[in-house]
């Protein structure tokens, strides 16, 4: 089971009443390479993996469930107070119409996220180098997201996201590493 | 309106979030590296840290986690604003 | 240590319609230059320093975007 704890991963503050913004953030809420695609996809693969790595997936996977409230507390914080005319300046009339200011899982083309977004191979090896892809894109997407930002209080919360990318490619690796080991072999670092 | 928390819940929750990232990254570092003795003890120590941070801020604001893994004051305040996406 | 950028030069047509962005850069991160974190790697100071950078080692840190000085192709 899981325990929420009240409080953030790391800050988010916001400088600016950008709903364009949000628009941009809402594909790591809902897209492809976002953090609920993430979070599920490690949860959903841990039951398959080796015994020696499920530890990690199990807990990159709780620390997306972390970056998601990250990402909606800073779409939240871009629309909250934000009106009709501007939603729809922004580009998300067809948003409001439809949701009016909640968030939904969407990617920032407006279309809803669905499972084959994330795989399950059920081989170890290709459901890591999967995970690593993974890593990688989001850490794209945040690197576009920040390129398109000009929130020096958002940017800071993103390249926050975007380093822990980094580090979570690099304990996938690190799996791969521990589950192609040959048996009875001294580990050398 | 609800009353609006004090600076001294931003101060105390950042300090919160520093500890509990640092676990955080060694927990990951741990799961690849199991007998790093140092490390370990690096870990076990913050996870004190952070226990102790926690004691005091809920004594000010309220319970940080659910289903009991927090104390609870009278009236029940689990449910109190702000929520994290508020502050 | 391993540089956290690196730079290209696509090639320019005398028709390409928009300006060209003479050099394109994309983000290497130090988690590409290693297989298996050592042992025993410089951590950040400060708990406050780590979160601040988004890990506890600074050998794994990589900043983003890229110092704006930096259009040029190296050498």
């Amino acid at each position: 089971m899981w325990y929420y704890e009240k409080k953030l991963q790391y800050p988010v503050k916001v400088t600016e009443c950008n709903p364009m913004l949000a628009k941009f953030l809402i594909e790591q809420y809902g897209g492809a390479d976002g953090e609920l695609s993430a979070a599920l996809r490690y949860l959903n693969q841990r039951y398959t993996i080796p015994d020696k790595v499920i530890g990690l997936l199990t807990d990159i996977g709780t620390e997306e469930f972390a970056h998601l409230e990250m990402i909606a507390t800073m779409v939240y914080k871009l629309t909250k107070d934000a009106s009709p005319e501007q939603m729809k300046a922004a580009g998300l009339g067809a948003h409001y119409a439809s949701h009016e200011r909640a968030l939904y899982y969407e990617n920032a083309g407006g279309s809803p996220w669905t499972a084959t977004y994330i795989t399950a191979k059920g081989d170890p090896i290709a459901d890591l180098y999967e995970d690593i892809a993974a890593e990688e894109k989001a850490r794209a997407t945040y690197q576009w997201i920040i390129n398109l930002s000009d929130d020096p209080d958002l940017n800071d919360s993103l390249k926050f996201l975007r380093e822990r990318e980094i580090i979570h490619s690099l304990r996938f690796q690190e799996a791969v590493e521990i589950l192609k080991e040959e048996r009875d072999s001294k580990k050398i670092y | 309106m609800a009353k609006q928390v004090p600076k001294e819940y931003y101060q105390l929750l950042q300090e919160i979030q520093e500890v509990d990232f640092v676990l955080v990254e060694l927990n990951l570092y741990l799961d690849t590296h199991p007998d790093d003795y140092d490390a370990i003890e690096q870990f076990n120590n913050y996870s004190q840290t952070s226990r102790e941070l926690k004691n005091n801020f809920e004594q000010q604001f309220g319970p940080l986690m659910g289903f009991g893994a927090s104390y609870s004051n009278y009236p029940f305040n689990w449910g109190n604003t702000p929520w994290p996406w508020q502050v | 240590m391993s540089t956290n950028f690196k730079y290209w030069e696509p090639y320019i047509s005398p028709f390409d319609p928009c300006p060209p962005i003479r050099v394109k850069v994309y983000s290497t991160p130090p988690n590409l230059y290693m297989t298996f974190q050592p042992t025993g790697m410089r951590q950040y100071k400060t708990a406050k320093e780590a979160l601040q950078h988004g890990t506890l080692w600074p050998e794994l840190f990589s900043p983003y975007p890229d110092s704006p000085k930096r259009g040029e192709l190296d050498g």
